[in-house]
């Protein structure tokens, strides 16, 4: 199993620690992983985007153009990468913010509202495990008491008290996320 | 001390000659390469003097410059290190900073430390780094024979100023030690001077000051040593003394600018930031 | 600390591994991709600790003047910096080898030339082992390809730099350094007490005690006869690096037709394009240079003899290539392939580049 993966939004949106976190829970589980983040002017508020893989075998890799599955969260990064996802691969997107949806005809396209859902429930500082939540529905590669663990190592102890809203977080974007197109 | 000069020392105390005068023992049996009646090799003595009346040779370390004294660690029986042009206080910074209990000196030229060599004296200064700092000034670059340095005086020759140094040209003498006096992590800081023996013996209070200070542990201690250079400056020893009095010390007046961590009693603050008089020579 | 599992990035794995190496000073300044070094170590605090220096000095050249300093007195002294900062170090480098004096410089490397950009590159390849400064002089130069390798280094740098009295330099990239991967921690090695310090560097400025002539660490020597003198004790120490200290990986070599040569960050995405190769048939190996110096001479050329083409991919316009060239004497056909100021070539581009270049 190799998983390459996309997640790219705006900074502050969690983008790069929802990666953090699905990359950990990959470590605790055994897998090999890798977080490759774009880096520079973007980690000041412009756009911010981090390529993960996580693999039974040694990534050769860890910069890639390709991907298994993308997760947007902004208009500019669904132009941007909607063309990298693999034929047949997996796009999810927030549909807020988006004025142009995705076009592509060969992959599978799923969006999660979790913006909204977030906002909603008064829960925005977890949104992006929400979206997280949507990914492992679909693809499930790590295990539940995997992604604690990866949160215990990803979040520093004094958050730790956050951890059960996390993964209410993720089970919420479990039932939220909903099909557009499936091949 | 080498066993030849010993034993004749020896033969000399046993003929019943009196010992007034010795050469210290923090000193190497190397002989100094500066010009006759330069003020290096004072210079040189008073420090080894104080380094061995402080007990403390097997403490210390120090650092040398490029330029004349690049060739310090040769004359000083002590550890030594020689630096880049200019890196004295990052060397120094990092020797005490990882060995707190040795005793740190740099010994740099003018050159050295107030021009390629600024922005580490002025951090380490104002880091408050625990160390010693020896500042030779004659207002020249001696070594590579007789350019302009920052402290050249406005109207002195030198080699790259052959009519003389113009403000509009090379802008003003840089006068590091009241500059350096203005940083809070400046502790000691004074003007001393090595032309007769009077203003040795104040040089090497200064210089035992500014060692002593290292157990205090308060801060940088700074003097500033003002030297002629007859060589570069086209003078005997003695005219070059004279003109030192009275061209050199109206522009770098001798004396204590802060003790203690407080600026000193009579200097006024004008002088330090404000007030520059320039001496214009003719 | 004992072992480990954690996730991590290249810059965080190098100041961790600086803390569990007994390192007793790092001086730095910022400077991106690398910032998160220093960070690091600011937030661990390691003074409190295994009684680590940590300073952030005012510039570059104060940060290798630091090194020089804290290093000439025995002690295990780092800095780390990328491209133009390491430019700055230059002068101090070479000052530090004319010294041999052990230290340990990490450069993670971005876009040149000049302020260039930000992003991941390669182009300092003739800077770092071609002697960025003046003299006849090498740093130890290691290229790690992962988070595990920069960790790893650390401890073989300090190894290397004490056995030689030489620099060592680890040559990374932004892609290593911001890359976060796997990585197994060590148990921490301590700091060199005050009587190892003076067993391993008796040469060291610490204060002369009265049985021992005064050290002087310097790299000045008037006398042209005894610098001749000096410079060929110097060669004979790379010499000696050259026989035995070399350092390389060679993956599916043997059976291969083409050899992709590669290093750090490339070899990664070199790596890829062999497997892409492989699929479709064609026999393809890699040879990784962990050693940038000492180079792996002889052992690239063994390979090279078996093989019809060798592709060399790297983050700059061809330097290392002039490397394998000269180890091959020219004996295979060898191009480059290489994008720069900042791009990461793809693995569809190299294996692209491959058949284009070497094969067809």
């Amino acid at each position: 199993m190799t998983e390459e993966i996309i997640i790219a939004g705006f900074g502050g949106q969690g983008v790069l620690s929802m990666g953090k976190i699905l990359a950990y829970s990959g470590v605790m589980q055994d897998k090999e992983v890798s977080w490759m983040p774009s880096y520079g002017p973007e980690m000041r508020g412009g756009t911010a985007n981090v390529s993960v893989i996580i693999s039974d075998e040694r990534i050769s890799s860890p910069i890639i153009n390709q991907f298994d599955t993308a997760i947007i969260l902004n208009q500019q990064s669904l132009d941007k990468f909607e063309a990298s996802v693999k034929p047949g691969g997996l796009l999810i997107y927030d549909p807020n913010g988006i004025t142009h949806e995705p076009t592509r005809k060969d992959i599978n396209i799923y969006k999660i509202a979790a913006t909204a859902k977030a906002q909603e429930l008064g829960i925005s500082k977890v949104f992006n495990m929400v979206v997280l939540g949507g990914f492992l529905k679909l693809k499930p590669i790590v295990d539940k008491q995997y992604i604690h663990e990866g949160l215990e190592h990803s979040l520093p102890q004094r958050h730790w008290n956050l951890i059960p809203q996390n993964e209410e977080a993720i089970e919420i974007g479990k039932g939220l996320i909903e099909c557009v197109q499936k091949l | 001390m080498n066993k030849d000069n010993e034993a004749r020392r020896q033969e000399l105390l046993k003929e019943g000659y009196e010992e007034v005068y010795t050469r210290t023992k923090v000193l190497t049996d190397a002989v100094m390469h500066y010009c006759p009646g330069c003020g290096h090799g004072t210079t040189h003595r008073i420090i080894a003097e104080v380094i061995d009346e402080m007990g403390i040779q097997d403490q210390v370390v120090g650092v040398s410059p490029v330029g004349c004294s690049v060739l310090a660690y040769n004359y000083f029986d002590v550890d030594f290190q020689e630096a880049a042009h200019g890196r004295a206080p990052a060397l120094a910074t990092a020797i005490k900073r990882l060995n707190p209990d040795t005793f740190v000196f740099t010994y740099q030229g003018d050159g050295d430390l107030a021009a390629i060599g600024t922005a580490e004296t002025i951090h380490a200064a104002n880091r408050g780094e625990n160390i010693t700092m020896i500042f030779v000034n004659n207002g020249i670059y001696g070594m590579t024979g007789g350019q302009m340095a920052p402290t050249t005086l406005v109207g002195m020759k030198s080699a790259t100023t052959p009519y003389g140094r113009r403000v509009e040209l090379n802008g003003y003498p840089l006068r590091m030690t009241e500059l350096l006096s203005t940083l809070p992590g400046t502790y000691y800081v004074t003007r001393q001077s090595v032309q007769n023996p009077a203003a040795v013996r104040k040089a090497k209070a200064a210089i035992r000051k500014a060692f002593e200070n290292q157990k205090l542990k308060k801060g940088l201690s700074f003097v500033e040593i003002l030297s002629n250079c007859n060589s570069g400056w086209k003078m005997t020893p003695v005219a070059a003394n004279k003109w030192m009095e009275d061209n050199m010390m109206p522009n770098y007046p001798i004396g204590d600018i802060k003790v203690d961590g407080k600026i000193a009693e009579g200097i006024d603050a004008n002088r330090l930031v404000l007030d520059h008089p320039l001496t214009v020579m003719q | 600390m004992a072992r480990e599992l954690k996730l991590m990035k290249g810059n965080e794995a190098i100041a961790r591994a600086m803390i569990a190496s007994g390192t007793d000073g790092y001086f730095g300044y910022p400077i991106t991709p690398q910032s998160e070094v220093m960070e690091t170590l600011m937030a661990e605090k390691p003074w409190e600790t295994t009684g680590m220096v940590v300073l952030q000095a005012e510039s570059e050249v104060a940060s290798i003047n630091m090194v020089y300093g804290g290093a000439a007195t025995g002690k295990k002294v780092a800095t780390s910096s990328s491209s133009p900062g390491i430019s700055l170090m230059q002068e101090g480098l070479t000052y530090l080898a004319g010294a041999e004096i052990p230290c340990l410089v990490v450069n993670v490397m971005r876009g040149g030339p000049g302020l260039g950009t930000i992003q991941p590159s390669q182009s300092d390849y003739f800077q770092s082992v071609k002697g960025g400064g003046h003299g006849d002089y090498q740093l130890y130069t290691l290229a790690p390809a992962s988070v595990q390798e920069m960790y790893d280094f650390v401890f073989d740098a300090w190894d290397i730099a004490f056995k030689y009295r030489n620099p060592v330099l680890i040559l990374s990239d932004g892609a290593i350094g911001q890359c976060m991967e796997k990585l197994y921690t060590r148990d921490n090695v301590a700091r060199w007490t005050e009587e190892e310090r003076r067993a391993n560097a008796p040469w060291g400025t610490w204060g002369k005690p009265a049985t021992r002539p005064h050290n002087i660490i310097t790299s000045l020597e008037l006398d042209s006869a005894r610098q001749e003198v000096f410079n060929l004790k110097l060669q004979k120490k790379y010499d000696e690096m050259k026989e035995k200290e070399v350092r390389y990986e060679a993956l599916n070599c043997e059976d291969a037709d083409y050899i992709i040569v590669a290093y750090g960050s490339s070899s990664r995405i070199a790596m890829k394009a062999m497997q892409m190769a492989r699929e479709k048939g064609i026999k393809v190996g890699l040879f990784r240079l962990i050693t940038l110096f000492p180079f792996p001479t002889k052992q690239l050329a063994d390979i090279a003899k078996k093989v019809k083409g060798i592709l060399c991919v790297e983050m700059s316009a061809g330097q290392m290539i002039e490397d394998v060239k000269l180890a091959t004497q020219c004996g295979v056909k060898t191009e480059h392939f290489g994008r720069f100021g900042g791009i990461i070539p793809t693995p569809g581009e190299v294996l692209e580049a491959l058949e284009n270049k070497i094969i067809k």
